[in-house]
This record gives C-alpha cells, structure tokens and sequence, in this order.
C-alpha cells in the first residue's frame, strides 16, 4: 500500500522497522519532521528518543549506543553534520555501526534552509578528523530514502563502518507516494559479540580508537582498510537511465539526479540523445561504471546543487576519455529542467 | 502529461493541506506524484505555498515554475505567482481578500468568493476547500469524488471527522464555479 | 607489561590484595599521582557491589585516558569531554548495565561541561568519577578551569590571572543546584581517613545507580605532584593547604 510521505517522515520509519531502537538528535531545519516522526513513534516501538543538548553529544550518545550493541541513529542538516564530525570520526576509530542522516541545506556557515548538495566532500572525502570512509548513500526520491535508510542499517552493520544517507532539504520537506520496506525482524540483525553488554562468562570488551603503539595502530587501520577494499567491491550502486544510444551522459544524485531524469526525457522529446548515470553510492563511488561508459560517450555533464563537488570524481572516473563539462546552482537555487536542458545543448552537437 | 498545481496564501489559511489532499487524490488514482511546501520560520499570518505536480511519469522536479493552475488565497500571492502560470492555465482568484482585481489575457482567472461561501457554510475554516474544488474543475484530470475522500482520509486521520460534511460542501461550491 | 613475582613466604596471611575488578597491567600514573589511588577505590567499589560483569566503564581523555587496561570489565574510549554523552547513549541503550565516567577536570568542567551539566540535568541514572587536580596533566601542565588563582602553570607562567582566565570553576556547587542530579560530592584523598570517606562516597555512587536513583557525582580532589614539580609528600600538602580553600569537601547534595 501507498501512502504520502515527506521524505523525512520515510527515513524516519524506515529506521524504526530497521530495528533502530536508539535515536538521538537535536532540531535544525530542514529535518525538523524525522526527530518529530521519532519522538511520535520510536518510543511505541520500546526505543529510545532522546533530545541531546547539542549535534555533539548527540553523535557521542550514538556513540554509546552503538557500542552497546542497538542499532542507532541520528539525523541533522549540514551545520549540525559539521558538529557531528569528531563522532563520526571516532565511530568509524572504534568501528561501531550507526546511521547518520544528513538533510543537506546551503552553506558554508549558516547560510540558508534551502535544498543543497554542498556538503559531498565532507560526507565522502572525511569531514572528521583521521584516514576513515563512511559507506554514503544517495537517495533521490521518498521511496528511495527509505530504502536507503534500511540499507545503511544493513551495510552499517556487516562491515562495522557508519554510514551516512545524504539527503537535501527537498528530498526532506516534499511528499511522495511510498512504499514502505517490511520490518527487518530482529534476529535478523546480526549478532554483535564485540558489544559492551557486561563481561560475564568473556573477557572484557573495549570498544576503542586509541593506540599510542605507531605499529600496532597501523595493523589496526590496515585491517579498516581492508574492509573499504571490500566495500568498494561489493557495495557499489548506481542507477543508468537512456545511457545506451547517449551521446551525451548526465551525472547527477540525489534531487539533481531525479531532476535529471525529467531533463532526458525532454531531450528525448526534441530528438538529443541524452542519458543519466546516477550514483546511489557516493562513496564507494562508482569509478568502473562511469570509466566504462566514458569509453562510448564523448560528453559527461555533471549537475550539481553545488559549485562542482562530485565533479571531481567524475573526473578522476573519466580520466581524459570524454570532455567533463560541470553545471551547477548555488546558495540553495534549484534549477529547473529547461536550465539544464539549454545547458546540454550548449555540449551535444559542439 | 505532467502538470502543476501551486496552492497560496496566508499560513493558518490550510494551504498545506488542500495541496495534501489534492496529492492524495492524485496518488488513489494511480498517478505520480510529488508535494513540495515552501518550508522555513513561517508561522501562522505569515506566508505559506507549496506546489502539487501529478504526471503519469516519476517526477522530476517538485519545483514548478509555471503552474497550470494558481489557487491563490490572498492578494499578496495573487501578485507574487499571477505572472509565472503558464499560458492557458487557470488562477482562482479568492475575491473575498484580493482587492487589486488584475488579469491576464492569456490565463483564464476564475474569481471566487472563498471566505464569504465558507461563512455561508457555516464554518470560516473551510475556504480552503472552495478553492480545491474549483482547482479540481480546471485542472480536469481527477474526478471530485476522488478528492473528497481524500479529504475524508486526511481529515479522519486528523480526528476531525465531524468538519468532514461541511468540507465536502466547500468543495462541491467550489467545483461548482470554475 | 610484566609484574615482578612476589614469592609469598609460608605463614603468610595476604591482607592487602589488587581487587578483582583490576587488570594485571601496571598503572601509568606518576609517582604520588592520586589518580592510583581514586582508580584502585573505583575497582574496590566495584567488587564489593559484584557489579564486575555488568559494569561498563568509560575512559576519557587525559591521565586515565588509559583506564581500560586497568579494568577487567568492559570499557569504551571517550572523544574529550564527550564521556556523559558517551555514558548516556550506553545506559539508555541497555539500563541493566551500571555505566560510570571516570574524568579529570579539563574532560568533565571545561571541554565536556555541556555534557556534563546535561546528563546531570536529566538525572541520566549513571556514576561519574570526577578527578580534581586543578591542571591539565597528561598534555603537560597547562591551566585547567580549575586551576588556583595565582598557580603557576605552563599556559600561565605568571601564576592565573583571575581578570583574564577567570576563576576556578567549581563544578560540584553548580551542578548541586539542579533538579536533576541524586548526588554530589566533594572527596579528598590525601590521608587514610579521607580515603575512607572518598571509598564509601564512591560505593553510594554506585549503589545510587543500581536502586535507579539517577545522576551521581564523586568530585576528588586531588594532586598532581609532577606537574606542581613537588614531592608526593608536598603534593598532599597543597591539597590540603591550598586545594581545599576553593575546593571544600563534603556532600553538596544528597537526594534520598
């Protein structure tokens, strides 16, 4: 069954069937609507809500429930993400599984509510302190957010790294039909011996980032890097769309991918041989994909909410095989269909 | 066919929520979908929009630039979203609070007297609802029968039942003038 | 780390043996640290409530940053400041654990001091172990909110100047004024006697937590020999000469 959602309320009750039972947050627009979704109904579910004083202890008392063995959560936009990040470094220090949600708004500073995609680099190239990776997902519509959502839990978990759904405030605020994911049945969450539940009948267990031992703390980030080796093997995502015939290729996530999606099919209509690559993944982020569809289509135009941020790992996927135009918006302007499309014509038959 | 419904006014004036029960309507009767508010520190007396796209496609943007219809709830978003409805398309104009009466040759503008048929009908609240109904008309896409039960829905999952009958007048009133 | 093995003659009856709750691992404090003293009073606490197995600890940033090799229970390394919050999210997420912070003055009452005041102020139900020594030990004797007025230390070589780094923050007195909290004390741990009184002090802490009562604080002030470039002996001295004159010990709030 359908229902209307805000792509909020969806990743709020996505993570409530992904058997999230601890949620801790601190209000900021645009994701004002998951904490109030979750303040109504986790503790229904016997989880645990709990407004902390700042994003910084928040992300701290993720930290702990993480290391207590629940699934955990917290959501926030951009200037509280920013907060949020020595917590998420040592999340991913200590390998403890969590979710965090990012509504994206514009920035840098306080800048604005409206939707954004300024903050990639921070969500895929570290934004904390350390040598980490988060897994970061990419949703594009309310279905997809809830996906995603249940996803991050599921992937969070398996490889003991934090994973981060990044969103934008109009995927936030806007209500789609959706079609909501079947509950993960608790003993289908994977066992955790490394939690903190109390040394009886084990030795003790410390969750921890910290070795002072050069040597002994290089084995340990060896063995972290082996897990995003196989991450980038197993886990990465992205959708094609008309890509077959393209002659020219747009890339684009998220809200701008969707809003791509409307863009080819009006180049379509006109006779423009368009096609959309949009990656689910941002990290890892789909480089032999893209590399491969380079090798056939001379023109690869990024979009973004941005002033060109995954434009980078076009262009790293790229390599020269294809020209990498860049179109972006600003500030928290979206641009509409036609923008772009008189955008694509300036590249298609140049 | 993807079309754009931009619903305005006052905040407190239930702009959310024609939109919503418009998306709903739409949704039950298999079509795509999207509402977009316009979002930030509005409170009630301050401004509130937000647009409904229907198509047989997934949408793209949410954001529409030129709406095929423009339900505009008081003069300040009559003048603020007048220009931008696309050529053809239908306005209804709430005549109640819209004192600078302009036009468009190239848009149809239905004038509708929301606020006095809400108090005709004996509940001020449901002015909103006028406005629907005659959006509904022009749009031409759904039946109203569709989006009187979804307002049934909407209004039923508020516990607010008892606003149900009067709510379906507004917009059978409103129907009944575009 | 390997312990020299004392061959106990025949005869002998031990009466002064490591709790069960500590690890084999030697401590890392320095000479007439107190922090040995307050660590080895945690663990005492801890195996004469026969909390071992449900006990949760955490480790901040700081001296004790490295006080889960001490333990023999479960433990989780702290970002600074943050290890209420830490504390929080871990009893929260399982309240059959008993979950106690273990923090120096620069952790808990200048870079954690919203954590603190909040946890406090929602009578989160967990123990806080708060060491007092007025300085910033481990990064190498830098002031900390609690140092004197007028004490030398290497971010105030002139002795701190209260018109321009303010006054020793007294944690105990403000959090004692909230509705939140079950228990805060002030302890010392330059005699015997005083050890005494900072042990039970602890134990009430604990057992605060195990019958639900909330929020409970044992404040310790302490000394940092090194850092005050004393003896051990001179170290004592200063808490009781100096310390206890903005510090003074006693139960600044008892909820029962």
């Amino acid at each position: 069954m359908k229902i209307l959602m805000r792509g909020n309320e969806a990743m709020a009750e996505a993570a409530i069937r992904a058997g999230c039972r601890c949620y801790f947050c601190y209000p900021i627009t645009p994701q004002g609507e998951l904490v109030e979704y979750m303040a109504r109904h986790l503790p229904r579910h016997g989880g645990v809500f709990l407004q902390a004083e700042s994003e910084v202890a928040a992300i701290n008392m993720v930290y702990g429930a993480a290391a207590a063995g629940v699934r955990t959560m917290t959501s926030s936009s951009s200037p509280g993400i920013s907060l949020k990040m020595e917590g998420i470094s040592y999340l991913a220090g200590a390998r403890l599984p969590a979710v965090i949600v990012n509504v994206m708004r514009a920035g840098p500073g306080l800048g604005n509510i409206a939707p954004a995609q300024g903050d990639y680099f921070q969500a895929t190239k570290g934004g904390g302190h350390g040598d980490y990776r988060l897994i970061v997902l990419a949703p594009s519509t309310a279905q997809e957010a809830a996906e995603l959502v249940m996803l991050a839990f599921d992937l969070s978990d398996r490889y003991r790294v934090p994973a981060m759904v990044l969103a934008d405030g109009m995927l936030g605020q806007m209500m789609e039909p959706v079609e909501l994911p079947e509950p993960i049945p608790p003993e289908k969450i994977p066992e955790k011996p490394w939690a903190l539940t109390g040394a009886k009948g084990r030795s003790p267990n410390v969750v921890s980032s910290f070795d002072l031992d050069p040597y002994r703390f290089r084995e340990v980030l060896r063995a972290l890097w082996q897990t995003y080796r196989e991450i980038e093997r197993n886990e990465v995502r992205w959708e094609e769309y008309q890509v077959e015939d393209a002659e020219l290729l747009l890339v684009a996530y998220g809200t701008m991918g969707r809003i791509c999606r409307t863009v080819v099919r009006k180049a379509r209509k006109e006779g423009l041989r368009v096609g959309l690559f949009r990656p689910i993944t941002l990290w890892p982020f789909p480089y032999e994909p893209l590399r491969k569809l380079a090798e056939k289509i001379p023109v690869l135009l990024t979009v973004e909410l941005s002033a060109g941020q995954m434009w980078e790992d076009v262009r790293l996927a790229v390599e020269g095989r294809a020209k990498t135009p860049f179109y972006g918006e600003l500030g928290g302007v979206v641009p509409t269909p036609d923008e772009i499309l008189s955008e694509v014509k300036k590249h298609v038959r140049d | 066919m993807e079309t754009g419904v931009i619903f305005a006014g006052f905040g407190g004036q239930g702009i959310l929520l024609a939109g919503k029960i418009l998306a709903r309507a739409a949704m039950e009767k298999g079509f795509e979908v999207t509402w977009l508010p316009s979002y930030g520190p509005e409170m009630r007396g301050g401004t509130a929009n937000c647009t409904v796209v229907i198509a047989d496609e997934p949408v793209g943007s949410p954001i529409v630039d030129s709406p095929y219809v423009l339900v505009a709830m008081n003069g300040p978003s009559f003048a603020r979203f007048l220009p931008r409805v696309a050529r053809g398309g239908t306005v209804i104009a709430n005549s109640s609070l819209i004192s600078e009466r302009k036009e468009r040759p190239d848009v149809r503008v239905v004038w509708a007297p929301m606020n006095e048929i809400a108090q005709e009908l004996g509940e001020p609240r449901c002015a909103n609802m006028v406005g629907l109904g005659a959006a509904v008309k022009a749009l031409g896409i759904l039946p109203l029968e569709a989006v009187i039960s979804a307002m049934e829905e909407e209004l039923g999952a508020r516990g607010r039942e008892k606003l149900v009958e009067v709510n379906r007048q507004a917009l059978l009133r409103g129907y009944a003038l575009a | 780390m390997s312990v020299t093995e004392v061959k106990v003659p025949a005869g002998y009856v031990p009466v002064y043996t490591k709790p069960k709750s500590l690890s084999e691992a030697r401590f890392t404090y320095c000479p007439g640290c107190h922090h040995g003293i307050i660590t080895r009073l945690v663990a005492e606490a801890i195996d004469e409530l026969g909390i071992q197995e449900r006990t949760v600890g955490i480790a901040p940033v700081g001296c004790a940053v490295f006080l889960s090799d001490f333990f023999r229970c479960d433990f989780v390394q702290a970002a600074h400041g943050r290890a209420c919050a830490v504390a929080t999210g871990i009893k929260r997420a399982n309240p059959d654990l008993i979950v106690f912070s273990y923090q120096g003055d620069g952790d808990l009452a200048a870079i954690g001091t919203a954590e603190t005041v909040h946890a406090a102020n929602r009578g989160e139900n967990i123990t806080v172990i708060f060491v007092n020594n007025q300085i910033y030990g481990m990064t190498g004797g830098e002031m900390a909110p609690t140092t004197l007025p007028g004490m030398r230390t290497v971010t105030t070589p002139e002795g701190r100047d209260v018109r321009t780094t303010g006054y020793p923050l007294r944690m105990s007195e403000m959090l004692a004024q909230l509705d939140g909290p079950s228990y805060i004390t002030r302890q010392a741990v330059f005699d015997v006697r005083h050890v005494q009184m900072a042990k039970k002090a602890i134990i009430k802490a604990f057992k605060n937590q195990i019958e639900g009562k909330g929020f409970s604080l044992v404040e310790i002030v302490a000394a940092c020999p090194t850092n005050l470039r004393v003896s051990p002996v001179e170290g004592n001295k200063w808490v009781v000469e100096q310390a206890l004159k903005y510090f003074p010990l006693g139960d600044l709030k008892v909820r029962d």
